[in-house]
């Protein structure tokens, strides 16, 4: 993908139709690539993507679902704006899950769907769908262009909304006649948006910042809980520091995976309902939550009442909708996370001096000793069968230390993944966290390695998922997109599967894929992918490492124990501390939690 | 009805198509529950004026205003006290009014400076612009005779002329 002149597509000027004036706008704002399929309301716009020179790469896929993941794929691994296109009607709503899921996950995505011409509009008109009223729970905002001279305001406020504060996704509606009206093109160079003044959250509070320092010299048994916003943020080394000056423990969210190294000594991993004990319980014995850029989810809480019940709570985050939502934040900064952390690091630094840390020497060796007695962990079975958490492991060893991004699905395979892959970095670890949607694995995978040509992209998946967005492995050959495909097939809904097991009396109501699973081998051969499987760890161990020297579209098949659950888990509705677990030789006692 | 989880928030709005349906939309979507809502033009032609009763028995007031100031379309949002504002609604009601019972209503209505806006065989349609609870107690006074049919407007509220500069339309920032 060739890199854009910005400068120079800003500056463009001419006479021209609405629908090359998208390319230039895209062009505008340095996209080099889009995901789409083309129908008979975007017409004009592909259209001008072969009549006119441009350098936007249109990434053609198999499923508009597709090119919306594969838009926050990438946008994910690289930080910037993914864009994905749709003709109107069934190609608008094929979006409509990426969309959410963008929406939930903070994900900066700009929708451009074609729509019926402005006088069919309202008519029930062929493949007509009021596509800016069904996103409207679920995006950050949304346009349908009615006159093609507000186009470039248009584009440019939509990228601005979609990139800045808390991202979300845009969508822009353009009707067909209005792609296809010609007008004097410019680029705005100034943005006026009187509702969305980012202004409030500019400039730090020194009254917040001194009120959360000063809980923070007091505390005995504090806890950074950080979220997915620190990598949207972009502020992971602002939070190591912030880590080792307070030498506090970090846990960090299923969406932060990566925020802090998961093999930091200070690390405590992931909180919630498949985190790990030791995380839960460091929360739930805490004085002092600091939370940055999390959103108190309900996976991360269970019961909210019962969530760190002794805690005061500290909350930066950009969002001013997020503090006190779910918990009453005691103290509280809006703003841009790379420059709060510092300050606060600093105002505490300024306090107390390093001193105090010897009040919390007990409370580290507390956790770390929780930490090393509930490591999360699996039996190896002696028949040899395959455990999916082996697999985690196996891939983990084997590319340890490569510039790897691990993208998943929804379900056990994901959970498996969070648990035993060690993330080291940002922009490491793509996953759907607050829409879980099955399916988000393999588009995602593709447009994170599209994004990140360079990276090893791995797709952990599970054959439920799996067979949701399979039919992208088509873009993968056409586009020659490396990623291997890493199937956990149990032949269940594992999840579900889990579910009915524990709280549903064993009643496995269609949840049993075994039998009708197709050959995936076959499968991903027809496509023309390499094909691998493996049923036995030394067979793991092999295909792990033929895939990976392979750099090619591979898919592997892991026949993996059909029985294995996820532990330890609050069960829903749980205090977050009350974990169930499978029996281990040495259980920790959880007197004093 | 509790004053106190009771709160009137006025939002300035772009007056373009569709928001209305996003303000309503996210109190749906958030389960935030109107008691009323009223809207129309405000001094510049570009913006309009939400005026919304809501009940926050389960939600805080500032919860309901920060996500309404989330929208892009809202350029801001007050609350406003009832110590601090002018609240009036509309009440066009249609009272049964046999001859005999008609100076009897009409001089009723007086009291609540609402006007005869025109007469039927049976019936008097009142006008009454006033502050919503004596509408409420207008309506409660009018039941005995016969309500026929009644519309209201919507609460619309605006900050006094005596109010402090403070309390101006000013953007409200919400630092949690």
């Amino acid at each position: 993908m060739s890199a854009i002149d910005i400068e120079k597509a800003r500056s463009r000027t001419g006479r021209m139709t609405g629908a090359e004036a998208i390319i230039r706008c895209l062009e505008a704002e340095g996209v080099d690539v889009c995901w789409g399929i083309p129908g008979g309301a975007i017409l004009p716009l592909y259209d001008a993507f072969m009549a006119v020179d441009h350098d936007v790469q249109h990434v053609l896929v198999r499923h508009e679902q597709g090119a919306g993941h594969m838009a926050q794929g990438y946008a994910r691994a690289t930080g910037k704006v993914g864009v994905c296109i749709a003709t109107s009607g069934p190609g608008a709503t094929n979006l409509v899950t990426p969309i959410a899921d963008a929406f939930l996950d903070s994900t900066p995505m700009v929708a451009i769907t074609g729509q019926v011409p402005r006088h069919l509009i309202g008519t029930d008109a062929f493949q007509e769908a009021d596509i800016t009223g069904i996103v409207m729970p679920i995006v950050k905002h949304s346009f349908l262009v009615q006159d093609v001279e507000d186009l470039p305001r248009i584009f440019r406020e939509a990228f601005h909304i979609a990139a800045t504060g808390r991202p979300g996704p845009v969508l822009v509606d353009i009707p067909k006649d209005v792609q296809l009206s010609e007008f004097d093109f410019s680029y705005p160079e100034e943005i006026e948006i009187p509702g969305y003044d980012a202004d409030y959250i500019s400039g730090i509070d020194p009254a917040s910042i001194d009120a959360a320092a000063d809980l923070i010299v007091h505390a005995r048994k504090p806890v950074l809980y950080v979220g997915g916003g620190i990598i949207n943020g972009e502020a992971s080394d602002e939070l190591i520091l912030l880590a080792e000056a307070l030498q506090v423990p970090v846990t960090t969210t299923l969406l932060a995976k990566g925020a802090f190294p998961d093999s930091h000594p200070l690390s405590v991993q992931m909180p919630g309902m498949h985190g790990s004990k030791y995380a839960n319980w460091t929360i739930h014995r805490s004085d002092l939550l600091i939370t940055i850029g999390a959103r108190f989810d309900d996976r991360v809480t269970g019961k909210l009442d019962a969530f760190a019940p002794g805690a005061k709570v500290i909350h930066f985050d950009i969002d001013p909708a997020e503090i006190s939502k779910n918990r009453t934040a005691d103290v509280s900064l809006i703003g841009e996370l790379r420059e709060t952390i510092p300050a606060l690091r600093d105002a505490v630094l300024a306090k107390r001096g390093t001193d105090r840390l010897a009040a919390q020497v007990d409370w580290l060796n507390d956790v770390q000793q929780w930490r090393n007695e509930n490591p999360f962990r699996y039996r190896r079975e002696e028949s040899g069968i395959l455990k999916p958490q082996y697999v985690m492991e196996a891939f983990d060893r084997a590319l340890k230390g490569t510039d790897v991004i691990w993208v998943t699905g929804v379900g056990q395979h994901q959970m498996w993944a969070a648990q035993f892959l060690t993330i080291d970095g940002p922009r490491r670890w793509l996953t759907s966290g607050g829409l879980g949607t099955m399916g988000f694995g393999v588009p995602a995978a593709i447009g994170a390695q599209q994004g990140r040509p360079d990276a090893y992209v791995v797709n952990i998946d599970g054959d439920g998922c799996f067979q949701m967005t399979m039919q992208e492995l088509a873009t993968a050959i056409c586009y020659d997109v490396p990623v291997i495909h890493a199937v956990l097939n149990n032949g269940w809904l594992g999840m579900v599967r889990q579910w009915q097991e524990l709280f549903h009396g064993e009643r496995y109501s269609e949840t049993d894929l075994f039998g009708t699973i197709p050959d995936f081998v076959k499968l991903a051969e027809a496509y023309g992918c390499l094909a691998l499987r493996a049923e036995t760890e030394t067979e793991a161990d092999a295909v792990i490492a033929e895939a990976i020297a392979a750099r090619r579209p591979t898919v592997i098949d892991f026949r993996v124990d059909r029985e294995e659950k996820v532990y330890p888990m609050v069960p829903a509705g749980a205090a977050s501390h009350e974990m169930i677990d499978e029996q281990w030789d040495n259980e920790w006692v959880e007197e004093g939690v | 009805m509790s004053a106190t989880n009771h709160h009137t928030l006025s939002a300035l709005v772009e007056n373009r198509p569709g928001v209305l349906s996003r303000v309503a939309g996210l109190f749906t979507r958030r389960g935030f529950n109107i008691d009323s809502l009223a809207v129309g033009p405000s001094e510049r032609a570009d913006r309009s004026v939400i005026t919304i009763r809501v009940d926050c028995t389960h939600h805080s007031v500032e919860q309901v205003v920060k996500q309404l100031m989330k929208l892009i379309d809202v350029i801001d949002v007050i609350e406003i006290s009832p110590e601090s504002a002018i609240e009036r609604e509309l009440l066009l009601i249609k009272v049964k009014a046999d001859a005999d019972k008609r100076q009897e209503i009409m001089k009723l209505s007086e009291v609540f400076d609402a006007r005869v806006v025109d007469v039927g065989a049976t019936t008097l349609l009142l006008e009454c612009v006033e502050h919503p609870d004596r509408l409420q107690a207008l309506e409660e006074l009018l039941a005995p005779y016969g309500i026929v049919e009644a519309v209201r407007t919507g609460r619309v509220a605006i900050l006094r002329a005596s109010a402090p500069d403070g309390e101006s339309r000013t953007r409200l920032r919400v630092m949690g």
